[in-house]
């Protein structure tokens, strides 16, 4: 059976994807990912992993290069972080129109300028409309289970999708904790080898990475957005199968906690949920109807669970590491629109906090419950507010003294 | 939870600490840890803070610690009486790895340069800061300090290191006897006594 250790999430993921047996790793180092591809490296040299690791000049051509190992046939991982991700946007939209289920891990990271190495979701986030399935770990336990059921969603038959595995840059990748890492034959019996006719065969010659003219593009595009929608169902084969082989049952699309009764429903993403859930059981303690909603695939767009999980609530405040300049936070635009399909008229209100690594406290999270509260009580409430800068924040926060004096 | 800072400079081993300290206490069934740097680009010789928190609960909490119950200087040049009082909570403990005494009642100092440099033959105190630190944890034990020495370090230094912690147990728990501070924080019961 498995073993516990103490390990960042970079490592965890490792040994996940270690345990996966991919067949060929093609990937270029970028802090904060870049313990992830040095341990795997180390498996391959040592021989506890049998895959070809390719050491390539650039992001751009380690996701080119995994889409020619995928495209013969072959499970293939790689993983990337920030400006690494953009320059593989090119590549990524290959990898999804291709149906190439491959598995890449990306360390959420701010984009610059200002250069900036720490954590956001703004490189993600900016992506999500490339075709990839997008997951959002919250601890490095769950980091290393996606890395091994990342695999069997992208290659199930009726998926045929890569999926981008999101962990927040050093508040997971680098924070070491207790993981629990299953055992070889575990793993072996969860997720079978990779088989495909998507791919190069000379017996069964096909034709790949073809041109589609405005006559038939749009049946591919069609057929890629349908199989999409469909995914949920399949993560929940997924997790249940996933929960019979290792004994941990995660939770769908989304994760709700103390959402069944609640007036005011916080929503995120990522690793802040964990500090999220501290925050509502200190203001249940206290008598108030708090819940959190956590996102952990946003694409597909959990629309329907996400309407049906705060449909009774009074207001719904939405909380990213991210923001659309001239616009609003991304995850933001998403659930609005989910709800205004639903029918669901209940107030929302976005906050952006996060950016370049900032620490979101547990009183900025008591803060964004109290400006639900206001709402509820008819006072106006910034549709966006920054979490330590305007809104709420705005007589405490130095740049509001300031002004532009702050930068 | 009980939450431990860390003072040290890039290449001392300050994180190398914060980690030992919280796979030690991730030996229990039921116990919790976090262990992290401040981070950044690494600098030799510059100042440079980790954490730990151990929790008998799952911790939720991953941000960085203004203040905590225990202040750990790995290096007593960083070392300020009006800072570390800044630090401290309540009833918190600081650990100064140095032969000085500091004359304060919440200031425990011991030279755990001269233990390290004695059984490794480098000063290097971060084994010997655990021992003060299974002084201090009512809900640590030496053994689980030695099973996490032996999980985290290559084979060749698990011996050298365990006689490092058994002789930094020996020389710190009388100070913290004295001082009322053996056994004062517990993580299962919330925090200090």
């Amino acid at each position: 059976m498995g073993e516990k250790r103490f390990l960042s999430g970079d490592e965890a993921v490792a040994e996940g994807v270690r345990l996966a047996r991919p067949q060929v790793i093609s990937a270029y180092p970028i802090t904060p990912q870049t313990v992830v591809v040095e341990r795997l490296s180390e498996m391959v040299e040592r021989g506890d992993l049998v895959a070809k690791y390719l050491h390539v000049e650039s992001e751009h051509s380690a996701l080119a290069a995994a889409i020619g190992a995928s495209s013969t046939g072959a499970r293939t991982f790689t993983a990337t972080s920030s400006q690494g991700l953009l320059y593989m946007a090119e590549c990524l939209t290959y990898a999804s129109g291709g149906r190439y289920p491959i598995v890449m891990m990306n360390a959420n990271r701010a984009t610059c300028l200002p250069w900036n190495i720490y954590g956001d979701q703004r490189d993600s986030l900016a992506l999500l409309d490339h075709g990839w399935i997008q997951v959002y770990a919250l601890d490095a336990q769950e980091a290393l289970d996606l890395s091994i059921m990342a695999f069997r969603l992208a290659e199930d038959p009726a998926v045929m999708t890569p999926v981008m595995v999101n962990l927040d840059g050093f508040a997971l990748t680098h924070t070491y904790e207790t993981v629990d890492i299953p055992a070889q034959e575990q793993a072996d019996r969860f997720l079978p080898p990779y088989t495909t006719s998507n791919k190069f065969d000379f017996e069964h010659p096909l034709n790949m990475g073809f041109t589609a003219g405005p006559a038939y593009n749009k049946y591919f595009k069609y057929r890629e957005h349908q199989d999409l929608l469909a995914v949920p169902a399949v993560i929940d084969q997924v997790e249940r199968e996933f929960a019979e082989v290792f004994g941990r049952q995660y939770p769908g699309v989304i994760e709700t906690y103390r959402c069944a009764d609640a007036e005011l429903i916080l929503i995120t993403l990522g690793s802040i949920a964990g500090l999220a859930r501290d925050v509502v059981d200190r203001l249940r303690a206290q008598g108030q109807r708090v819940g959190l909603l956590r996102i952990r695939y946003l694409r597909p767009m959990p629309a329907d669970q996400i309407a049906e999980a705060v449909a009774g609530a009074r207001a719904v405040a939405v909380l990213e590491k991210d923001v659309s300049f001239g616009a609003e936070g991304s995850v933001f635009t998403n659930v609005n629109s989910a709800l205004q399909q639903a029918g669901i008229t209940v107030p929302t209100c976005n906050f952006i906090g996060g950016l370049g690594g900032d620490d979101i406290k547990a009183d900025d999270l008591a803060t964004v419950f109290e400006e639900l509260g206001r709402i509820t009580e008819g006072e106006d409430v910034p549709a966006v507010s920054w979490i330590g800068i305007d809104g709420a924040w705005a007589e405490t926060s130095p740049y509001a003294q300031e002004g532009d004096g702050a930068r | 939870m009980i939450e431990v800072l860390w003072h040290g400079r890039g290449g001392q081993g300050a994180f190398t600490g914060a980690r030992l300290l919280g796979a030690a206490y991730c030996q229990r069934e039921g116990h919790h840890a976090l262990a992290f740097p401040t981070f950044g680009p690494e600098r030799r010789g510059a100042p440079m803070r980790a954490f730990t928190k151990l929790s008998a609960e799952k911790i939720g909490d991953r941000s960085a610690l203004e203040t905590a119950d225990i202040v750990v200087y790995l290096d007593d040049t960083l070392f300020s009486a009006d800072a570390c009082a800044a630090q401290l909570r309540d009833g918190g403990v600081a650990v100064v790895n140095s032969p000085r005494d500091f004359a304060l009642p919440q200031v425990l100092s011991f030279d755990a340069n001269g233990i390290s440099g004695e059984l490794l033959g480098r000063a290097i105190p971060n084994t010997a800061l655990l021992g003060a630190l299974v002084t201090l944890l009512a809900d640590l034990s030496q053994g689980e300090a030695e099973q996490a020495i032996r999980a985290l370090m290559p084979p060749r230094l698990h011996e050298k290191n365990i006689a490092v912690l058994e002789a930094a147990l020996e020389r710190f728990e009388p100070k913290a006897r004295s001082a009322g501070a053996a056994g004062r924080f517990s993580a299962e019961k919330g925090g200090a006594r």
